[in-house]
């Protein structure tokens, strides 16, 4: 049984249709991605998700559960990091915990541990202002993990940073993904980042959008770190060819 | 140009030179100035002549300024936990907010020249017309304040707390009321320093003691020095009050000071 299963879902905004058609899944432990152009409608998917919206066609299901009978499948993080400034590290990443009602000492407890793995240690007690962006995001990153919900949605994580903070925290991501195999549902318009960290894109179509094509990515991990492979490339020469011709995205 | 300027230990009392400077060269003015042209201490008193009323007057000084501050204590304490309770309120219900919030400007455009004698007519000579006088005075900076500082709350963290399973009240205690506290200091600063002022004037439209009394009786048997000992008392009582709120602000907003670098 599917992780998470979207299916025909749509929904209209203001009279304009935003998610035309769109089907897809994710199984346990795995790393899908949806690719599309910019506006396609890729974050409202996640606002469906997170409830801030809801669909007005189609079914969505998590664990086999209706949506609304399932409200805390999905760890959240957002495009930018989302950090409050007011809160040290380490409150910022206890923060899904405490609004569960976790008590805030048995919250730290429980992650304190985890900061070495992800470089934050010695940086608990420092404010988000003091840190550089790389770090900012490993941190919005372990507050989505801690939260043990069943999937993790990434919108865009890597998106703010500067092309060589990105690179290192792509490769840091991979290991650490293989490590732990989070089912991960991540949203980005960069078709290399896509190809190297998924095992299976959606591509959608510009709005309304729909899925216009699903694609495997077979290459053995880790992939990055080092030369992609010929397959990778012609990958990304696949994928751009679709979204380039196929979308028609006028941007 | 960075490293002339020392930030830490010791900036704050380097800093400070220039002010205590200008302030202490316009009182050597003042001075020079009145015992130069001979003018009468009945015009224009000296600094000197108004210190030396301050400590020949202490107890009449001393005995008056109790129910000043008494009155601005209180009628600031009551501002301060009306405009939370109101900003709490406007958050959560913003039709109520639509409805209040024109009573509210118009209880700023009312001259206190003619609201504080109907005050004092309606509530007494005690300390009750104070207290409402300076709260009226004295909330509405801090309550435009909050609920611009509610509104001002990043949209993506109150998407991510709600993501989370957040309640509209768990938002509100974890996002938007952190996120309003700069605001409420500027509007808290503001505040401060109408509040001594709206003391006195509350007082010298009618009460038995007080600055206040003290200013109307002395101007009426011609002593502008005695008007003028007064009015260094009062400042000094907004200054220490708008001390007080610095310091408070460091205590609150201290995340802002550990700043960018390391």
């Amino acid at each position: 049984m599917s992780v998470l299963s979207m299916q025909q879902v749509g929904i209209t905004l203001g009279g304009r249709s935003v998610l035309d058609d769109i089907s897809l899944h994710i199984e346990q432990g795995e790393f899908v991605s949806i690719l599309g152009p910019s506006g396609a409608g890729k974050s409202t998917i996640f606002r469906l998700l997170t409830g801030a919206l809801r669909h007005d066609r189609g079914t969505i299901t998590c664990d086999g559960l209706p949506l609304d009978q399932s409200p805390h499948g999905f760890a959240f993080m957002p495009q930018r990091d989302a950090l409050m400034p007011w809160r040290r590290i380490l409150d910022n990443v206890t923060l899904g915990l405490e609004v569960r009602g976790m008590p805030r000492k048995v919250a730290r407890a429980q992650v304190l541990p985890l900061l070495a793995e992800f470089g934050l240690s010695g940086f608990e007690r420092h404010y988000p202002a003091q840190l550089s962006g790389g770090m900012r995001q490993r941190a919005a990153l372990l507050r989505t993990i801690v939260q043990a919900r069943p999937v993790q949605l990434l919108d865009e994580p890597f998106g703010a940073l500067d092309a060589l903070t990105r690179t290192q925290m792509q490769t840091w991501f991979e290991a650490r993904w293989q490590a732990a195999r989070w089912t991960t549902l991540l949203v980005t318009h960069d078709v290399r980042e896509a190809v190297a960290l998924s095992d299976r894109i959606y591509v959608l179509s510009p709005r309304p959008a729909r899925v216009i094509a699903e694609i495997q990515v077979p290459d053995a991990r880790p992939r990055l770190g080092r030369p992609a492979s010929a397959d990778a490339h012609a990958l990304e020469a696949h994928l751009l060819d679709i979204l380039l011709n196929r979308t028609g995205d006028q941007s | 140009m960075q490293h002339l300027v020392p930030r830490r230990p010791g900036g704050g009392l380097a800093r400070g030179i220039p002010a205590v400077l200008s302030v202490a060269s316009t009182f050597v003015i003042w001075e020079i100035y009145v015992r130069l042209s001979g003018i009468s201490p009945l015009v224009l008193p000296a600094p000197s002549r108004v210190l030396e009323q301050m400590v020949l007057n202490s107890a009449l000084l001393w005995d008056n300024t109790l129910p000043t501050v008494k009155a601005t204590l209180a009628g600031f304490a009551l501002s301060l936990t009306i405009a939370f309770a109101l900003s709490i309120a406007l958050d959560f219900m913003p039709r109520i907010r639509r409805a209040l919030f024109p009573i509210f400007v118009v209880s700023q455009t009312l001259p206190l020249v003619a609201i504080a004698p109907l005050v004092v007519l309606w509530f007494g000579f005690e300390l009750t017309p104070k207290i409402l006088l300076v709260a009226l005075v004295t909330f509405f900076p801090m309550l435009v304040a909050l609920v611009d500082g509610y509104e001002s709350t990043d949209e993506e963290i109150q998407a991510l707390l709600r993501s989370m399973g957040a309640s509209r009240a768990t938002v509100f205690r974890a996002a938007r009321l952190p996120s309003a506290m700069p605001y409420f200091f500027a509007g808290l600063r503001i505040s401060v320093t109408y509040a001594v002022v709206a003391a006195i004037f509350a007082e010298y439209v009618g009460a038995r003691a007080g600055l206040g009394i003290v200013i109307l009786n002395a101007k009426n048997s011609f002593r502008p020095d005695l008007v003028l000992a007064a009015v260094v008392i009062s400042s000094a009582l907004t200054l220490f009050l708008f001390a007080m709120t610095a310091l408070l602000q460091k205590l609150v907003l201290g995340w802002r000071d550990a700043g960018g670098g390391q």
